[in-house]
């Protein structure tokens, strides 16, 4: 079979983000492979573990650093990689039909990429590239396995889990709880280097327009009170309950 | 016409439910729009008679097939009847169900998709709306760039709608469902929360770190308190890697994102992953015993103590206030 991962390159959790005239200002920024994507590449390669035959490409669509996360998952283990290199921000519906007709090209069984992006807030595109290819889709994931061409899983629900089953081809988006993803060994990143990266441009791929565009971004942080309540532990717990019910007015 | 889409969970309109209504009161202001509703579900009488105290018509599509929610058979009953009444705006609760729907319909609507929204506007007869971004640190604008638009609204920040002045109708609709929507199968349904409100719908959130000290001091101190003030239980990264709570309970980066009322964080140190799932709380109270804890420049109230002296206190004290 064959498994696609798509992966994004994200700013560094701890990376201070700051905006300029409007917009996010990325320049000095560090990135890392967006961690939700980074557990589609592990379970793509548990998958091959447990003695699935596959083939295991990663495929970004974003600017020239994504190409990093796809270093990082050709090191993990993937066989090769494809990315679709654009400085054009797509909405995640523009993106969907993009990476479809992609992974029709390459003809996949299973997709696999992050229940939430850590940069745009976005948890809209697996279900948007499900719905581009009419595939079921399992998302926010914590358990899977294959069998006999079927797609076993277990996700979050509004209000707690279930067990679903569904038949291939399929998506699937992960969360924390599905693997720990691997360490790239030093010799696997060297053995990287030497494999297939493939650059595809957006216009081979049907250039869609975009049906939204972000107008302005902007950094609101919440001012503080940064109160803190002194006395020994019992008084100091009454006072902050005082504070919460009379003061902040929280308490039911 | 707005068409608000809602899950009949019970025989009352939920509260995310009413902040819907609310939202899209705003915005048929803003667009010159009306306000319809769909209750979609297995028996939705009761809840689409229930909505209709607030939405003057109310369309109750009941089937097998919607219920329990799944994503596929959702879209194309919500997609036919959004379709049929020429629906301009479709809105939804940014819930898991509604994350997981809303995007399939702005591809089968070919519609722009208004994701996780806090506010809503409109400039020249098209849509704008508010949202977090960049792990909650940036709040942005957008614009859908024609109409029809797809809209999921993050819970707890639109106010919860007042009835309107008179009821509206109800209209019981066939679900158009297609023969391939059967083809996700769900079974072994769990609930997370140990009967308690779902995090991402809470009020209050109590939440523990590793300064609570292990799995019984969560039954003994986290859940108690939790429990009087009828909030959400919440864990950190560090908690659920170690095994004490379970990871549907995780706020932050890679867990959920809550934007509660109150936000109390007990033994949480603050690491920037896991105030990217709180930073939008409206107060954050912490409680840690180490004064330099990054969480306490995050936060409105906080006590510098051991957990073990505090929250049983504090506990105590907020049920002598309920009396």
């Amino acid at each position: 079979m064959k498994i696609v991962t798509i992966l994004k390159q994200v700013p560094d959790a701890e990376a201070r983000v700051r905006t300029s005239e409007g917009s996010v200002d990325l320049d000095g920024i560090a990135f890392v492979i967006d961690g939700m994507d980074e557990y589609g590449v592990e379970e793509a390669l548990r998958i091959r573990e447990g003695g699935t035959d596959a083939e295991i490409v990663a495929v970004a669509l974003g600017p020239q650093r994504f190409e990093e996360a796809l270093r990082t998952a050709l090191a993990m283990g993937a066989d090769r990689a494809v990315h679709v290199e654009t400085d054009v921000a797509l909405d995640a519906v523009a993106q969907a039909g993009v990476l479809a007709r992609l992974v029709q090209e390459e003809g996949a069984d299973l997709i696999l990429l992050g229940g939430k992006e850590a940069d745009w807030d976005s948890a809209a595109l697996g279900a948007a590239v499900a719905e581009a290819l009419g595939w079921p889709l399992s998302d926010w994931t914590t358990e899977l396995t294959l069998e006999d061409g079927a797609l076993r899983a277990r996700h979050d629900t509004d209000d707690g889990s279930e067990r679903l089953e569904m038949p291939l081809p399929a998506v699937v988006t992960t969360q924390q709880g599905l693997n720990e993803p691997r360490y790239p060994t030093l010799p696997n990143i060297m053995k990287a280097k030497r494999k297939e990266l493939a650059k595809r441009s957006l216009d081979e791929l049907g250039a869609p327009q975009p049906k939204s565009v972000t107008l302005r971004q902007e950094i609101q942080t919440r001012e503080r009170l940064g109160r803190i309540v002194e006395g020994d532990g019992g008084d100091a717990a009454r006072e902050l309950v005082r504070l919460l019910a009379d003061e902040a007015k929280v308490l039911p | 016409m707005i068409l608000i889409v809602t899950q009949a969970k019970g025989e009352r309109a939920s509260k995310a439910d009413l902040e819907l209504v609310q939202a899209a009161r705003d915005v048929g202001e803003a667009l010159q729009l009306r306000v319809a509703a769909a209750v979609l579900g297995g028996n939705t009488e009761p809840c689409a008679h229930d909505l209709a105290r607030f939405v003057s018509n109310v369309y109750s599509v009941a089937s097998p097939e919607l219920e329990p929610f799944r994503a596929e058979p959702y879209t194309s009953a919500v997609q036919a009847l959004a379709t049929g009444l020429g629906a301009k705006v479709v809105m939804a609760s940014a819930s898991r169900s509604g994350l997981s729907f809303t995007p399939r319909l702005a591809v089968r609507l070919a519609a722009p998709l208004l994701e996780d929204v806090i506010a809503l506007s409109q400039a020249d007869g098209k849509l704008l709306a508010t949202r977090f971004t960049y792990l909650s640190r940036v709040t942005e604008t957008v614009r859908a760039e024609s109409l029809p638009v797809v809209v999921s609204v993050k819970p707890n920040v639109f106010t919860v709608a007042e009835p309107a002045d008179s009821a509206g109708s109800v209209e019981a609709v066939d679900a158009s469902v297609g023969e391939s929507d059967g083809r996700v199968r769900s079974s072994d349904r769990q609930s997370a929360q140990g009967g308690r409100v779902a995090l991402e719908d809470a009020r209050i959130v109590v939440t523990g770190g590793r300064g609570v000290g292990d799995a019984e001091g969560f039954t003994r101190l986290v859940e108690p308190l939790a429990d009087v003030l009828g909030a959400g239980v919440g864990s950190t990264r560090a908690v659920v890697d170690a095994g004490w709570r379970p990871y549907a309970e995780q706020v932050g980066q890679t867990g959920k994102t809550v934007t509660p009322d109150l936000y109390l964080a007990l033994g949480v140190s603050g690491a920037v992953q896991h105030l990217s799932g709180m930073n939008r709380s409206k107060v954050i109270v912490a409680v840690n015993k180490d004064p330099d804890a990054p969480i306490f420049k995050v936060c409105d109230y906080g006590i510098v103590g051991d957990v073990n002296e505090v929250v049983p206190p504090f506990t105590d004290a907020v049920s002598e206030r309920h009396g």
